[in-house]
């Protein structure tokens, strides 16, 4: 066959508006995949990539149409076939494994089921054979016990394993074609690292080419052997993967590349200024030229076409490109982050002591029958939080570290143990608190569309903390809330707004102007920027910061994101099933010797390093209660030493004043085994010896 | 420190524009919310001047002019006492409307503010309070309404309490719901945490939240009210006679059918049009203060 295996020729999408005008979500889009090939696609939240994934489907949005262009699968043209031959298509030749697994597999039948009804519908294999099939489907995705998650339901089955089914199912038809629309966002890192290494293997094993979509470049860099970059509905760089992350020639990949925090590198990256354009707001010229430093007069009338660059393979759409590759990407890459300044005061803002949490309290009945208390959710919570330090609470999904900030705020009571902030006692509840303590303590939330009323203009969304604990007249409010309002870069012509018509970034400014409107000494951010895209999150914490050193707060950050935490936090303290693993400053976390859960942790992050291959440590199946005794880590620690892991509390280990881990394996032996592991494994990164990490 | 450009480079013209009048230009590009406005009004205006426009007394009865259909003279025709429909027709609905309306206000206040409120709290008083309005709403109300209209009297004041507590049950029901919607979502924690009064919170947060949907209820239940205060009259315990009363009207002709049907047909059509008129036009303010409002921003 001479036609391409995939090829999308000048492709525009687009939908029409409520004043009748047509707006394009994909403008001129080519592309080529071989068979077998991996295809990334990046772009921020709006550029188009779903769109773009969807169409290979023969997929469109309610209310889209092709405007122009073609699709082709082989020669096929999937919006020529009829209902029949598309259903034959997809999940047949082609098929999508989406985001959300919980959403996409029927909650009212078995997993098995579903899949042996893929294979029943594309395949015409049934009774016994299908079910043989399904189940070795369920091995093929590393599922423990296949025999038993054939008759589970998936409400069953945690985020990860519900992942793996979605796999399996996709995989069922046997496609030449896979999609992968975003399939490891929201999933733990841990559980993200053994999926993308599970798709990688079969993959290879089966020859499948792979769409896979993504906004993560750490993830992009791990599966795939081309990359291609979208802004605004357009394709703006195409290259091979090391190409992508070398010798990038777009400046906005150059923006995008330099705006992620690294694990290897402490300090905020360079943000990029602006943000994206909605659909049908560009103009004449290149969408980029707004947020662009090479932008010149004719980057503003006259669109640039995607020309060949420098590498092979390599495609662009900038008029400058020459002048961009000229300069060396990995010195500007050095030059992109700064050390936020803070001055940590010796005196201690919060101290937590014994702390334990629960969300369950035993019954009368429990207790007369003399059951034992379940264990806590949250256990053991010793720490000390400077006054204007960053200490950040890192852990996978069910470690604890939303229960602790949310004892800390009030909404909820500890079983045990101390909480104080300055001469506080945080051991009550929120409604009890005095008002100037309440003043002092601020949230700020991880999603700003959930934390900001969408029926408040953001000038109702500042007045409500300033006339709860502040006497000001209403002019005097208008005019602090046009204050804060500039003091986090938007202008007093937001007051008017309603959240709904800001992007995201602007939100979670209003949100953080919310917060320091009450003036606050100590403020808990939970994930402040993981719904925030890449471009915006280092202006976010860029922000943050500014704000730290004028006001001297105090910030417990919550985060999962190790790299992130690298960037912005000054001391770490690591969370598993609610219990403390390790404290120390971000220096001492990031260098042996760890926890092991640490190096876990570590190991599993997605870098945006082409060539990686992550060492994967333990399992990745999550657990649902802390064990009663012994080690919370001793089912999935790769570096169990034996029966003392499940008998024994480990002991804290203090290799320096500050650093404390708490492990069986003595210090010396840690860092050894840990040394070596990381040099085998993991290459280091060329940036990572030229740059202090100071 | 790096330099971060303003997030937008051309501020937006501020235009200062009040609620109310926001919400008027997203209810004008409704048709059916005009129509059902248009209709509202039509009866609200009848209502207030029919007094002085009728061209007959209402309880004027005269023998020799009983079920005579409509003529240029007599529009709608008389009924069985001879009396001009007409005129009936167009002060029939004074009574009622100023009743419902009242009632349906109360109803919605109260029965709002205590299922936002129980949603709010949550816990052993919802489950508590929760179960008594089973109880009511299990009940057949009618029978209630006519006990108590037959102990305390027919009073404007007795209807307009008992309809009132009997119709905001239900609302008790449907604000509730509507609130759960809401509790659990960040801007309710943020509240919270920052201290702010319970009634605050009922009252800022989440009521306008579930505005829209208590704009339906409103006009549901009005309508509904209309038709069982037209069904109270009609089994004799609501407006008594002579006063014109529409549910009263089609109560006495209800015999006249056969032969003089327009002693009926006119004050159905009168009470049929207002109910459309209601829900047409409340619907059309829910969408007008929903969250169309941003602009057509994704929420």
């Amino acid at each position: 066959m001479n036609e391409p295996f995939v090829e999308v020729n000048d492709l525009t999408i687009g939908y029409r508006n409520r004043q009748g005008q047509i707006v394009n979500v994909l403008r001129g889009v080519s592309l080529v995949m071989p068979r077998g090939g991996a295809l990334g696609l990046v772009g921020e939240s709006g550029s188009g990539k779903s769109t773009l994934g969807m169409a290979l489907l023969g997929h469109l949005r309610a209310g889209s149409q092709v405007q122009a262009g073609t699709v082709r699968f082989e020669g096929v043209d999937p919006f020529a076939l009829n209902p029949a031959e598309l259903q034959a298509l997809r999940g047949g030749r082609i098929a999508l494994i989406p985001q959300n697994a919980a959403e996409s597999l029927t909650p009212t039948m078995r997993v098995g089921d579903q899949i042996v009804e893929v294979l029943q519908f594309n395949r015409i294999l049934v009774g016994a054979e299908a079910r043989d099939l399904a189940l070795e489907l369920l091995g093929q995705v590393r599922l423990p016990q296949p025999e038993a998650m054939f008759t589970r339901y998936p409400h069953e089955l945690s985020g990860g394993q519900q992942q793996r089914v979605a796999v399996a199912k996709a995989l069922a038809g046997e496609p030449e074609l896979l999609v992968l629309d975003e399939p490891t966002t929201g999933l733990d890192v841990t559980t993200q690292a053994h999926l993308l290494d599970l798709l990688a293997e079969i993959v290879a094993q089966m020859g499948t080419a792979m769409l896979y979509i993504s906004h993560d470049l750490g993830v992009i860099a791990r599966v795939s052997d081309r990359v291609a970059v979208m802004y605004a509905g357009e394709i703006v760089e195409v290259a091979a993967v090391t190409d992508i992350f070398a010798r990038p020639t777009h400046p906005y990949t150059r923006g995008l590349l330099a705006s992620i925090p690294r694990l290897t590198q402490a300090g905020i990256p360079k943000a990029m200024p602006g943000q994206p354009p909605t659909p049908g707001e560009h103009g004449t010229g290149c969408s980029f030229t707004p947020r662009c430093t090479f932008a010149d007069g004719t980057c503003e009338t006259v669109a640039p076409t995607l020309d060949a660059a420098a590498q092979p393979g390599q495609l662009v759409r900038c008029h400058h490109w020459q002048t961009v590759a000229k300069i060396e990407f990995s010195q500007e890459l050095q030059q992109a982050f700064h050390k936020a300044v803070r001055k940590v005061e010796p005196e201690p803002a919060v101290e937590l002591a014994g702390v334990e949490i629960a969300y369950t309290r035993q019954g009368l009945i429990q207790r007369l029958r003399g059951l034992p208390e379940p264990p806590a959710t949250v256990s053991d919570i010793t720490l000390t939080v400077h006054k204007g330090e960053t200490l950040a609470l890192v852990g996978e999904s069910g470690s604890g570290k939303t229960t602790i900030v949310r004892t800390i705020a009030g909404l909820m009571l500890p079983r045990m143990g101390s909480l104080k902030f300055k001469d506080y006692d945080l051991n009550v509840g929120v409604d009890r608190r005095p008002l100037e303590l309440r003043q002092q303590i601020q949230l700020i939330f991880q999603n700003p569309d959930a934390s900001l009323n969408p029926r408040h203009t953001v000038a109702e969304i500042l007045d409500q903390p300033l006339r709860l604990y502040f006497n000001l007249s209403r002019s005097e409010r208008r005019e602090r809330s046009i204050e804060l309002l500039e003091r986090v870069r938007l202008g007093p012509h937001y007051r008017l707004r309603y959240p709904g018509q800001l992007s995201g970034g602007e939100k979670q400014r209003v949100a953080i102007a919310r917060a320091f409107a009450a003036e606050p000494q100590l403020v808990l951010c939970d994930e402040v920027t993981s719904a925030l895209d890449v471009s915006v999150q280092a202006a976010v914490l860029d922000l943050l910061a500014e704000l730290q050193a004028e006001h001297g707060v105090t910030y417990i950050f919550i985060a999962h994101d190790l790299a992130l935490v690298h960037a912005f936090a000054d001391r770490v303290a690591v969370l598993y099933q609610g219990r403390l693993c390790e404290v120390g400053s971000t220096d001492e976390i990031y260098t042996p010797p760890h926890h092991p859960y640490t190096e876990t942790l570590l190991a599993a992050a997605p870098r945006p390093v082409p060539g990686l291959r992550p060492h994967l440590l333990g399992s990745d199946v999550p657990e649902l209660a802390p064990p009663p005794r012994g080690c919370p880590f001793q089912r999935r620690c790769p570096r169990r030493i034996g029966s003392i892991c499940d008998e024994e509390a480990p002991p804290w280990r203090v290799p320096v004043e500050g650093h404390r881990i708490r492990c069986h394996i003595p210090l010396d032996e840690l860092e050894t085994a840990q040394v070596s592991a990381a040099e085998h494994v993991i290459p280091l990164e060329p940036l990572s010896n030229s740059v202090s990490s100071n | 420190m790096a330099v971060v450009a303003p997030a937008s480079d051309k501020p937006a013209p501020i235009r200062r524009r009040s609620r109310l009048s926001e919400t008027w230009l997203y209810l004008r590009q409704s048709k059916s919310g005009m129509l059902g406005l248009t209709i509202l009004v039509f009866h609200i205006l009848i209502a207030l001047s029919s007094p002085l426009i009728v061209p007959f007394d209402p309880t004027d009865i005269d023998a020799s002019l009983k079920n005579q259909s409509p003529s240029g003279e007599h529009l709608f025709g008389t009924d069985q006492f001879g009396r001009d429909v007409f005129t009936r027709v167009l002060l029939g609905g004074r009574i009622a409307l100023v009743i419902t309306l009242t009632a349906t206000v109360i109803a919605v206040t109260w029965g709002g503010t205590l299922g936002i409120l129980l949603g709010f709290l949550g816990g052993r008083i919802d489950e508590a309070v929760m179960r008594v309005v089973d109880a009511l709403l299990a009940a057949p109300y009618i029978l209630f309404l006519l006990l108590i209209v037959s102990s305390l009297g027919s009073s404007n004041r007795v209807l307009i309490f008992t309809l009132g507590f009997f119709y905001g049950i239900a609302v008790v029901r449907v604000a509730r719901a509507a609130t759960l919607d809401f509790v659990a979502r960040d801007f309710i924690t943020a509240a919270r945490a920052r201290g702010e009064r319970r009634m605050t919170i009922v009252l800022r947060e989440l009521l306008p939240n579930v505005m829209d949907i208590l704009l339906v209820e409103f006009a549901m239940r009005w309508s509904w009210m209309l038709l069982a205060f037209s069904s109270l009259s009609f089994l004799g315990f609501g407006v008594s006679p002579p006063t014109p009363d529409w549910g009263l009207m089609i109560a006495e002709s209800r015999k006249a059918l056969q032969f003089a049907p327009w002693t009926a047909i006119f004050p159905m059509i009168a009470l049929g049009t207002l109910v459309i008129g209601i829900n047409l036009a409340a619907d059309a303010v829910a969408k007008a203060l929903g969250l169309d409002r941003t602009q057509g921003a994704p929420v």
